[in-house]
């Protein structure tokens, strides 16, 4: 195995290099998403309801089958594993979000508002300053999540550690086959390790010290 | 915002409030929540809304700043129509204080102060003055303060910068929604005795909500006693309130024991002080013991650099030291000048001591009142209300 891993460094870094590219831009999308809608949802408790309902229920499908699905309007490529993944990654955040901006407690939602903030300042200056140690934690579990979602996307074609793990598990029993399932495998459970270490240090650097437990 | 230097006359810095009919109505609900309201607070004045629990006097006071819509009628600020004015603007205009302050846990002391002036456009260097500022007219030392976070200061000290954050753009007109009523009985007064010295040196419109009404004596030039839909049934002078209740309405909600309560409405500056010896942490022990025991006095004031009180030794604990400590006594007994005889006697009495410490501007020491003094004044006043 370790042969196979220094023959093939290169195209294991470039693999892992675009896994994690992947990840990261489709949960940074998927954060953004998940909190703007959040926003709209959490002072209806009729729309939090809906939102915590499809986030619960759009996590049982299975990911090979949304993939599948998808191949119909978008073709293989990037474009379906991108829009699977950043689907997946959305949830965990979307459910965290409304959680957590409904957490925040009213009565300083009030003393921003009778000091004169407008709506949106208060949201921006106090509401999501406070609900985002909750939201961050959803970020973190999405991360986890996709990362083994993202080696589905495969499947499509889509990019990442996926296809030399696929590659493998398809001509299972020839030469290398093993070693490739296997550092494909490895590397991901490595670079998921990695992305929450990252993750825990955002959220030191970017929550308050006033609220930070 | 400027000091002020003639003491004996009260500087107004706030400006009148006018309501018109103000009404609030609910949805689905028969009788309005208020009730075409009329009411002139003059400027300066503190005015104290008293009332059971939904008469409507929250939701009275939450129309002035429009937290909550009125559904009809007119609110003037001076002279100024404010009803149809932008929410948002009219409120950076009006302090506003809730109960613990409702400061926001994520940003510093300094921070949660310098909100308004920030969105008011202010620079960022007169913001940091403005902050300082209001943290010594708080009591709370800069230096120690600016840079902490809410959750590492005491309840009284979150309600100290709640009101230094209301009123950090110098607003003329400052709400008060039960700020005390979150904090043990001991805390409470001493925020009492703050805001009375506050308002001595500022002069601002305050209208304060409370379901307590030995503070509304304390605390209020008039009080408003509302009824239910937020009827004004009398409209007065606390003594006034005391003396001739309007109606047995307002005379169960007073309570029994008036006679006490005009304790309560006695002021400490209006009885005579002692004025004890005093001397400077770091002074030469024996010389102050010198000119205590000339004067006469068994014991000694020892106040900070800025006159604040820091303890109160005896001379004989003094004779045994060689410079004077500068150890601040936790449990020293103060109270404010605009204290009650009330509230001295119950520091008195919570600190087992015979006597307090009484503190004027900016809590520098202003004299003694000992507990003769008090048991001269209830029986006088008992006499009073005999005769």
């Amino acid at each position: 195995m370790w042969q196979y891993l220094v023959d093939r460094r290169e195209l294991i870094a470039f693999q892992a290099y675009q896994h994690v590219s992947l990840v990261v831009q489709c949960v940074a999308l998927a954060t953004v998403l998940a909190v703007g809608l959040a926003v709209l949802a959490y002072r209806s408790p009729r729309i939090t309801g809906l939102a915590n309902g499809i986030s619960a229920i759009g996590l049982t499908i299975p990911s090979f089958a949304l993939l599948g699905l998808l191949l119909a309007p978008f073709g293989f490529g990037i474009t379906p594993a991108v829009v699977a993944v950043v689907f997946y990654a959305a949830l965990p955040v979307l459910r965290n979000a409304v959680v957590g901006l409904a957490g925040v407690d009213q009565s300083l939602v009030e003393s921003a508002r009778g000091i004169g903030m407008s709506r949106w300042a208060t949201l921006r200056r106090v509401e999501l300053p406070l609900a985002w140690p909750v939201i961050l934690a959803g970020v973190r579990v999405s991360t986890q999540m996709v990362m083994g979602i993202a080696a589905v996307a495969a499947y499509v074609l889509g990019p990442g550690l996926g296809s030399l793990i696929f590659s493998g598990l398809s001509r299972l029993g020839g030469a290398n086959a093993l070693n490739a399932t296997l550092v494909g495998t490895i590397a991901m459970v490595l670079l998921a390790l990695v992305l929450d270490v990252v993750l825990v240090l955002v959220g030191r650097l970017t929550t308050s010290k006033g609220i930070r437990v | 915002m400027s000091e002020t230097t003639v003491q004996d006359q009260r500087t107004v810095s706030g400006v009148a409030i006018r309501l018109e009919g103000v009404t609030k109505r609910y949805p689905g609900q028969q009788k309005p929540a208020v009730d075409a309201v009329d009411l002139e607070i003059a400027a300066g004045e503190t005015v104290m809304f008293v009332g059971p629990s939904g008469c409507g006097k929250t939701t009275l006071l939450k129309m002035l700043n429009r937290l909550i819509e009125p559904s009809g009628g007119k609110i003037f600020l001076g002279d100024e129509d404010v009803t149809g004015q932008d929410p948002d603007r009219l409120r950076r205009r009006i302090g506003y204080v809730i109960q613990a302050g409702g400061l926001f846990p994520h940003m510093t002391v300094g921070t949660n102060i310098g909100i308004v002036p920030g969105m008011l456009g202010w620079d960022k260097k007169k913001i940091a003055e403005r902050t300082d500022e209001l943290l010594d007219l708080v009591g709370l030392d800069p230096e120690v303060y600016r840079d902490r976070y809410p959750k590492e200061l005491s309840g009284g000290q979150q309600q100290r910068v709640g009101v230094a954050r209301a009123l950090a753009a110098d607003p003329p007109v400052l709400l008060m929604d039960e700020p005390f009523g979150a904090v043990d009985p001991i805390t409470r007064q001493r925020l009492q005795d703050e805001l009375l010295r506050i308002q001595e040196e500022l002069g601002k419109t305050i209208v304060f909500v409370t379901h307590d009404f030995d503070e509304a004596v304390k605390l209020g030039d008039k009080i408003v006693v509302f009824d239910v839909g937020a009827r004004v049934v009398q409209y007065d002078t606390p003594e006034a309130i005391l003396a001739e209740p309007a109606e047995d309405y307002v005379a169960d909600f007073v309570g029994a024991g008036a006679t006490l309560k005009q304790l309560t409405l006695t002021r400490v500056a209006d009885t005579e002080l002692h004025t004890p010896i005093t001397a400077q942490v770091g002074e030469d022990s024996a010389a102050v013991v010198a000119r205590a025991t000339e004067a006469g006095e068994q014991y000694v004031v020892v106040t900070d650099g800025r006159g604040r009180p820091v303890s109160w030794p005896s001379v004989a604990e003094l004779s045994r030291t060689t410079s004077v400590p500068g150890t601040r006594d936790d449990r020293l007994p103060v109270v404010g000048l605009r204290s009650t005889l009330n509230d001295a006697l119950d520091t008195m009495l919570a600190a087992s001591q015979g006597g307090v410490v009484v503190t004027g501007r900016r809590d520098s020491v202003a004299g003694v009142l000992v507990v003769e003094q008090v048991m001269a004044a209830i029986q006088a006043t008992r006499g009073e209300t005999r005769g």
